[in-house]
């Protein structure tokens, strides 16, 4: 226990923004999942791999001299590629199974993706330098590196983009008429399969951008998905399914939560807590909806 | 079909018999001695596994285009049989299991990592197979009493070590403000040891002791205490993603501390890809190419390092000039021993007393060498932004002056 965070005020107002920073990227990642997750009832355990694959590209445009920033156009390009493959070979065989089916499908993909990561790139741990500087506040006190605000305004402006096109285009339509009753979608005509292809696809795409983001502000590793995965599936949880703002202010939350749980119990138990938060969160979301179901009988 | 099926199995068999009746003559076959190793070739150690690799291969056809090993007055090659550990501590143990008892390998090479080398080791040691190994610095490894078991490095508890007594020297002997960051692992929290030992011996005081989660790649927090409580030595240890986040964040973040000390700052290319960022930092090495040391077979680290270059296109890392280290070891104990019992050229090994390239070689009885220092180089770069490595400590090595304190980064 350490309560640094009491003494040194500065200290807090840092983690907050920290955390607020941190946690509108990992909202980014949510929001994929939570699309997906909507509309296909898939739970994505190799959201996380994806990310790092966005990582990767980003890593390698650094590495060929091009500005890694360029990658968060890029790498959603080619993950969006990805993503539709990944569905033409193995999810539109699990999308209408069970839930344990998809888990342990996505679950054999994320273990393939990590390996073939770590084949092809190796084991090292990469990360692309921006050069953009840092931003000093309250007499420099309060440093924030612009990699973070930059990845900060670019997952904002990607969400943004995404919920218009979902409001106004066509395709944004029949998605959400699929996420709301695939059957009823298919028998107005709409083309599901190109639904469920699209959104794995956006999916992706949306890991892309994120990854490349965090190759700029963190550090990439083919390993390193598994967190991500946690971290999206505990922001979709507490936010529910199709609630937007309700994952950008869960996973500022999370963000923030994990700022201060590094301050106050020690790094070591950063990711830990995030773990221990997720059981909580899942046992009070049983134990409320066991009273809900006493209520009904 | 059944006669198909017959036939088959009929000469599934023979290759079986025929695989294992081959396998267990290797040891010692006409003029090889066969060495047996578990490598990571493939996850998450992969890369220091190839460094591994490499260091052993080079050593293997230096020795061998040498003249080989004389033992009973006839010339003996060395041959490795390597498997594939996956980076897995079980699968290494069942690795050498298979070396030892399916190969019938009679000497061993050590895999890579402390953890992989600490799961390989009481196999060794039930069957009495010596082994030389060259990546595993963990100190646990040497209390538990292993007989057969020889490291060329300097145990882990020795990396930083130097540099808080360098920064206690630099204070005009007085005492330090330490803060240190290290991962969970057998590693980092024996260098950890170190540092503690070293704090408790120059009355030093540590003011920030965070440990580093295995997923780190933001270390913000930390930094914001070192950026508030102004310690004089900051010391980082979690392996090459360690060494990469702390050189990213300090730089971003414009932490200034007068001392920045490290380990795994060649195998996280700190030099070479991070330049100004990484300018000023300290690391921990367990060898450099500039020291002076000789042999016959390699002459002296700038040549090995040429010749390495030569070889595999990349300057060679202190992984694997180790592990060409750990050939030469077994080559001067097999000639000593002037034999291939086993016991025999364990007692050999043991009375080690020797000059290679990569330092002066002599086992303490708990396996460790006791007879290499660590160096401490400091990253440097000149005014066109090109950085270079250059020892700075022990002086008798030293090839440029410590820069301390180091600059604010104001004034850079």
């Amino acid at each position: 226990m350490d309560f640094l965070v009491f003494q040194y005020p500065m200290i807090t107002v840092q983690a907050c923004l920290d955390g607020i920073l941190l946690g509108v990227l990992f909202a980014l990642i949510a929001y994929g999942m939570a699309l997906q997750w909507g509309v296909m009832n898939i739970i994505n355990i190799a959201q996380g791999d994806l990310v790092i694959l966005g990582g990767y590209i980003a890593y390698f445009m650094y590495l060929y001299g091009i500005h890694p920033a360029w990658g968060v156009i890029v790498a959603p390009v080619i993950m969006y590629f990805v993503g539709i493959a990944i569905y033409k070979l193995v999810i539109n065989k699990v999308v209408d199974r069970d839930l344990f089916i998809s888990i342990l499908a996505t679950f054999g993909i994320s273990i393939l993706f990590m390996q073939l990561m770590n084949f092809a790139f190796g084991a090292d741990v990469v990360l692309a330098n921006s050069g953009y500087g840092t931003t000093m506040l309250f007499d420099s006190n309060v440093v924030l590196p612009n990699s973070k605000i930059f990845s900060a305004f670019i997952s904002i402006l990607f969400a943004v983009c995404l919920v218009i096109y979902m409001k106004k285009s066509k395709l944004g339509r029949a998605i959400r008429a699929t996420a709301q009753n695939a059957r009823a979608a298919k028998i107005l005509g709409v083309d599901t399969e190109k639904v469920y292809a699209a959104t794995f696809g956006i999916n992706a795409a949306l890991c892309g951008v994120a990854g490349a983001l965090i190759s700029i502000t963190f550090t990439i590793h083919p390993y390193m998905g598994l967190p991500y995965t946690i971290r999206s599936f505990m922001i979709v949880i507490v936010a529910g399914l199709g609630n937007l703002p309700g994952v950008a202010m869960s996973g500022m939350g999370l963000g923030v939560f994990e700022e201060f749980a590094d301050y106050i119990l020690g790094t070591e138990f950063r990711i830990g807590s995030v773990f221990l938060l997720l059981v909580l969160i899942l046992v009070y979301r049983r134990f409320k909806l066991s009273r809900k179901r006493e209520y009904l009988k | 079909m059944r006669l198909n099926k017959i036939i088959l199995s009929f000469v599934s068999a023979l290759v079986i018999l025929f695989s294992t009746s081959v396998a267990s003559f290797a040891k010692v076959v006409g003029d090889k001695i066969i060495l047996g190793a578990a490598i990571s070739l493939t996850g998450k150690y992969s890369s220091n596994g190839v460094h591994t690799q490499n260091g052993y291969n080079m050593a293997v056809d230096r020795i061998n285009s040498m003249g080989g090993v004389k033992v009973g007055g006839k010339t003996y090659k060395f041959d490795i049989i390597y498997y594939d550990d996956e980076s897995n501590p079980k699968r290494a143990a069942q690795l050498a299991e298979r070396l030892i008892s399916q190969d019938g390998v009679e000497f061993m090479l050590g895999p890579y990592s402390s953890g992989l080398t600490k799961a390989i080791a009481p196999v060794t040691e039930k069957y009495g197979v010596p082994m030389v190994e060259a990546n595993g610095a963990s100190r646990s490894l040497f209390t538990k009493g292993y007989k057969y078991l020889f490291a060329v490095l300097a145990p882990a508890n020795l990396y930083l070590d130097v540099a808080i007594e360098t920064a206690v020297e630099l204070n005009g002997g007085k005492p330090v403000r330490i803060a240190q960051a290290f991962e969970q692992d057998a590693f980092s929290q024996d260098v950890r040891l170190g540092i503690l030992d070293a704090a408790e011996r120059t009355g030093s005081k540590i003011i920030i002791d965070d440990k580093l989660p295995k997923e780190l790649n933001d270390m913000a927090a930390t930094l914001v205490k070192v950026k508030q409580m102004r310690p004089d030595v900051l010391v980082v240890s979690g392996h090459t993603k360690g060494a990469l986040t702390a050189i990213r964040q300090i730089a971003e973040m414009k932490v200034d501390v007068p001392m920045l000390a490290m380990t795994h700052c060649d195998a996280a290319k700190l030099s070479k890809q991070h330049g100004k960022n990484s300018q000023y930092a300290l690391c921990a090495s367990q060898w450099h190419k500039s020291l002076t040391y000789k042999d016959d077979f390699f002459k002296d680290g700038m040549t090995y390092a040429a010749d390495f270059e030569k070889e595999f296109g990349y300057d060679p890392p202190y992984q694997s000039a180790e592990s060409s280290a750990a050939l030469l070891v077994f080559k001067d104990a097999f000639e000593r021993a002037n034999s291939f019992d086993q016991k025999k050229v364990r007692d050999a090994l043991a009375a080690t007393n020797m000059q290679t390239f990569y330092g002066n070689i002599k086992f303490a009885p708990g396996g460790q060498n006791v007879d290499k220092p660590m160096v401490l180089f400091q990253v440097m770069c000149d005014a066109s932004g090109s950085c270079e490595n250059k020892v700075v400590a022990p002086l008798k090595w030293a090839s440029a002056k410590l820069i301390h304190p180091i600059p604010k980064w104001s004034e850079r």
